[in-house]
């Protein structure tokens, strides 16, 4: 079994947990292109290494944040999202809300 | 004879056969430089000798030929996909594969078993109806088929409704095969070999240099190469290969396991493959059951396996298959996979000139061999992406025309 420590739950199974993707910066939704969009959607760095990873405590469906190496998977921090995102970020389309 | 056999049991020099000439010095330069010398590598040198006279090529590897995901997949063949442009691209391939023993004159133990894709619930009928139709118009051999008619096709296969998910049908596409997956490899290097292409096992590509956006050549650890072009062909690496020639590729690397019991009498006449219990078996010529089941959970470049992995497949194997409940494992492995966002693989030109990519091979990448080093050879030779790969572009993940092949592509669903 293999622990991965939840900031809010504690050391955990990490078979309750669910893998969200690398950490990337997100580019703003109405001023970026469709190609930054694409590439934002799609692509990974995919980094053989140290990589900042979303994870989530599926039974209290909580998102978080590890550092984990994907080569040895040694899990190095586990830290709530919080310390990296410090704004609220808003979706509003720029007509309003997408109306309908 | 038996005193032919002592003496030469007792002989100091044995008259063994050698069928691969032994590494050469790396030349300044080659036409074509092939990094990674498994199967789709070795297949792509093997048609360009073969069909378009180009032989000035150097297959490079960091390890030795064959020994990463040609070695580690399970060897199934099949061309029942979801997406058209999938099944005619697999089938392509399986009609490739029948016949490579004697195009190579080098027997694959190619097997034709037929291939059961088990459904368990209503949506998973869909699905197999789906794609029995989608096949069938492209002249592929598929249907659905109901319990009765699969007890007729695997009589030991548990059919029982007292069971957590009964099988309510299946999808039967009976050209469905197995082959020995490293002869596979051997072949396509000795007869590439043959015509004077170089093999160079052990030999690591450190940079990727580029002149005017054109691929000019590659450093290894033993030395400079310059290139006119590059197949990369390296499968669970592609994203850091590809970091190297400058650009992202929309792939996660995922570890897929799988392992073998103890050899038993044959019994399994097909390839049994469940999507809802995440399960696939067949029975290799020498008796093992092959296994493997879902790609692990999250990535990691890695060919360790795991406990969990080994307990979650038995308890399902053994629902299917409960009279196997003493057989022992004899082996378990994992093999780094590249998965694609629409599990389809990414073949074809990249943002490079001159650099062409064999990549974004997750779990369907050994059945791919033969077409995709024939299709990848053209390209090559020609300059010009066959119509017949031009769907698995690197550009359809920005124009967002993805070629949804999960339904069809893994157990993993």
């Amino acid at each position: 079994m293999k622990i991965l420590t939840c900031p809010l739950n504690g050391p955990r199974n990490i078979a309750e947990f669910s893998y969200g993707g690398e950490v990337t910066a997100m580019p703003d939704p109405n001023g970026c292109s469709d190609a930054e969009w694409a590439d934002h959607l799609m692509m990974a760095d995919n980094t053989a290494g140290i990589v900042r990873e979303w994870w989530c405590h599926i039974a209290s469906a909580y998102w978080f944040i590890a550092e984990r190496n994907t080569v040895t998977d040694e899990i190095i921090r586990t830290y709530p999202a919080s310390e990296v995102f410090k704004q609220r970020i808003d979706f509003d389309a720029p007509d309003g809300g997408g109306g309908r | 004879m038996p005193f032919g056999l002592l003496k030469y049991g007792l002989s100091r020099r044995y008259p063994v056969e050698r069928q691969l000439p032994p590494r050469p010095d790396l030349k300044p330069s080659y036409d074509v430089v092939i990094i990674g010398g498994g199967g789709h590598g070795l297949a792509a040198a093997y048609y360009l000798s073969r069909y378009h006279g180009i032989t000035d090529v150097a297959v490079l590897d960091k390890g030795y030929l064959g020994g990463g995901n040609t070695a580690r997949n399970t060897a199934i063949i099949r061309s029942n996909y979801l997406t058209p442009e999938g099944v005619a691209f697999y089938d392509e391939s399986l009609r490739l594969f029948r016949g490579l023993s004697h195009e190579l004159d080098f027997n694959i133990l190619y097997s034709e078993r037929g291939h059961l894709t088990l459904a368990h619930t209503d949506a998973a009928i869909r699905t197999s109806r789906w794609r029995a139709e989608v096949n069938t118009h492209l002249g592929v051999e598929s249907r659905l088929v109901f319990p009765e008619e699969i007890a007729r096709i695997e009589p030991t296969l548990n059919l029982s409704r007292a069971t957590r998910y009964p099988v309510l049908g299946a999808l039967y596409h009976v050209p469905g095969a197995v082959a020995r997956h490293d002869a596979v490899a051997w072949g396509y290097a000795i007869r590439a070999a043959e015509r004077g292409v170089e093999l160079h096992p052990k030999t690591e590509v450190t940079a990727i240099e580029q002149t005017g956006g054109r691929v000019s050549a590659v450093v290894t650890d033993r030395g400079r190469i310059r290139c006119g072009a590059v197949i990369q062909a390296v499968a669970g690496m592609s994203s850091v290969v590809a970091k190297m020639a400058g650009f992202r590729l929309p792939i996660r690397s995922i570890p897929l396991q799988a392992c073998v019991s103890q050899p038993l009498k044959p019994f399994l006449n097909t390839i049994v493959v469940s999507g809802s219990l995440h399960i696939y078996v067949s029975q290799s010529s020498r008796g093992e059951l092959v296994m493997g089941s879902a790609s692990d959970p999250y990535p990691l470049y890695s060919s360790r396996s795991s406990l969990e992995f080994a307990e979650g497949l038995m308890a399902h194997i053994l629902e299917l298959f409960p009279f196997l409940g003493e057989v022992k494992l004899m082996r378990q492995w994992a093999g780094v996979t590249d998965m694609t966002p629409d599990f389809a693989p990414v073949m074809g030109l990249s943002p490079l000139a001159g650099y062409y990519l064999d990549a974004g091979w997750g779990t369907w990448g050994f059945k791919a061999t033969p077409a995709c080093g024939l299709n990848m050879a053209a390209l090559v030779a020609t300059g010009e992406v066959p119509d017949r790969i031009a769907p698995f572009t690197l550009d359809r993940f920005a124009d967002l025309r993805l070629l949804g092949e999960k339904g069809a592509a893994s157990v993993g669903h």
